[in-house]
């Protein structure tokens, strides 16, 4: 309950769902503009359902691509995941892990990939892809290393979206702490016209608690 | 695994006991180390997802174990027939077999299909193998998580202190696994060049050797071959050159071993 209740009120105080879209969204862009791919994207593992789920795409297709499920031991995704290592090849159709099916529903089938996991302490949170680097280039450890920061920021904001969602899982409607996000609206339409009192009240509450 | 305690001390009387047989040459070199080693001799296990038997790249693997558990227990299966569920034990072994190629190889498999497979599996795979007293274990597979870490750390050392040589791949990215983090095993990651022979020792550690470890062309499932890159590749580079030495010098410790791969690095003495 302790780690509800802190997630839920440091998710009040720092941010939204919102935000951290918006942040993986931006990892996706940097990564595909650094390696120069055609397109980049963020899955997240959902551990309850088994499967990974788009979080963020940088390419074409990309708000199409958001939201899309398919089965987490699916494809060079799947098996990144569950080797929690990177993963790099030049041509996807001649390796058997390429699940072309899964690429196709996707509306992109590339031609070669990095695939990378995304760990955050001891778990695997999901998995970023960059897609169609420009074949003229030989692959380097320099662009390995440079993926494996990229994994890193993603692991954060992957794990900072999910304390959001939980938080606002626990705040929202009839949530077990719906209660706190109550006060909190209170207060703040409050603020124009003096909320001393009702902070005044809260310490009280504090110190009684 | 318990073994009678010896005292902790030499004698007088006893020096002579330790009397190494090797006669070590002014300089080590490639041509004392492995020149004229085809591996005949040399026992390699590789602990992974299965070798498929018959691949052009592998050739006879001479035998292959499984092992899974099933509530608290441990099954063997000693004569396992499945092959390689995924394509990567047999990446490995095809590896170790172009740089060792009359090696006796033994695949003992600890991954299922897609590459899972629990750290209880790959403890007890590991246990298993060390028993076996093969000389050289190839684990291009490393866990992640903490609480397997002291077993995995034991494990090691027993390995080291009855001469078997575990080989075991760094993590591709910057993050704690296990047991390539153990001085008692050889740790290593990739180079970029394309010379099989060319290793490299690292002298900041944790990782101790690095070895051709990217775009390498390695046997795959179904006959297949696939170019491959990571630590996982680079690893049987170095496993395959220990069973050559191993194969010309069984006598040597992996302490030992250890030193020859040393003084026969390429950034050491090693000839290009």
């Amino acid at each position: 309950m302790s780690d509800e209740l802190r997630a839920a009120v440091a998710a009040g105080v720092l941010g939204s769902e919102d935000h951290y879209r918006a942040l993986l969204q931006s990892i996706v862009d940097v990564a595909r503009a650094i390696f120069r791919a055609k397109a980049s994207s963020i899955l997240l593992l959902d551990e309850e359902a088994d499967e990974l789920v788009f979080e963020a795409a940088a390419d074409e297709a990309s708000e199409a691509l958001i939201g899309k499920r398919f089965p987490s031991s699916t494809g060079i995704a799947g098996f990144v995941l569950v080797s929690r290592q990177p993963l790099v090849i030049e041509d996807v159709l001649t390796d058997p892990r390429f699940s072309r099916e899964t690429a196709e529903s996707t509306g992109f089938v590339p031609k070669g990939l990095m695939a990378v996991p995304l760990l955050h302490e001891e778990r695997v949170l999901g998995v970023l892809e960059v897609l169609d680097r420009p074949q003229d280039t030989r692959f380097t450890l320099a662009e390995m290393e440079l993926l494996g920061l990229f994994a890193s920021q993603a692991a954060i904001a992957l794990d900072l979206l999910q304390r959001a969602r939980r938080a606002h899982e626990a705040l929202a409607g009839d949530g077990e702490l719906s209660v706190i996000s109550r006060l909190a609206e209170k207060l703040e339409a409050r603020r124009e016209d003096g909320s001393e009192t009702a902070l005044r009240l809260l310490a009280e509450l504090e110190q009684l608690l | 695994m318990s073994e009678e305690l010896p005292a902790w001390s030499l004698s007088a009387e006893a020096a002579e006991s330790i009397a190494l047989p090797e006669e070590w040459p002014g300089q080590v070199t490639r041509e004392w180390a492995w020149g004229g080693a085809t591996g005949a001799g040399a026992r390699v296990c590789v602990l992974d997802s299965g070798i498929e038997t018959d691949h052009p790249l592998v050739g006879d693997v001479q035998k292959s174990v499984a092992i899974s558990i099933e509530g608290d227990e441990v099954i063997i299966e000693d004569n396992d027939t499945a092959g390689d569920l995924c394509g990567h034990g047999t990446a490995c072994a095809g590896v170790i077999r172009s740089l060792a190629p009359d090696c006796e190889l033994v695949s003992v498999r600890v991954l299922g299909a897609g590459y899972t497979g629990s750290g209880a599996v790959l403890l007890e795979g590991l246990r298993w193998a060390i028993a076996q007293g093969y000389d050289v274990i190839n684990m291009s597979l490393s866990t992640t998580k903490q609480k397997f870490a002291s077993l995995l750390h034991e494990l090691a050392d027993t390995a080291y202190f009855r001469r078997t040589m575990l080989v075991a791949s760094a993590h591709n990215m910057p993050v704690e696994s296990y047991p390539w983090r153990f001085s008692s095993v050889i740790s290593v990651g990739s180079h970029e060049q394309e010379d099989p022979y060319q290793y490299y020792y690292n002298p900041a550690p944790p990782v101790e050797f690095f070895a051709r470890g990217v775009d390498v062309e390695v046997a795959w499932n179904g006959g297949g071959r696939l170019v491959c890159t990571g630590n996982s590749f680079a690893t049987p580079h170095i496993a395959g050159i220990a069973a050559l030495v191993l194969s010309k010098h069984p006598e040597l410790t992996p302490f030992q071993l250890k030193s020859v791969l040393y003084l026969t690095a390429t950034n050491v003495g090693g000839e290009k």
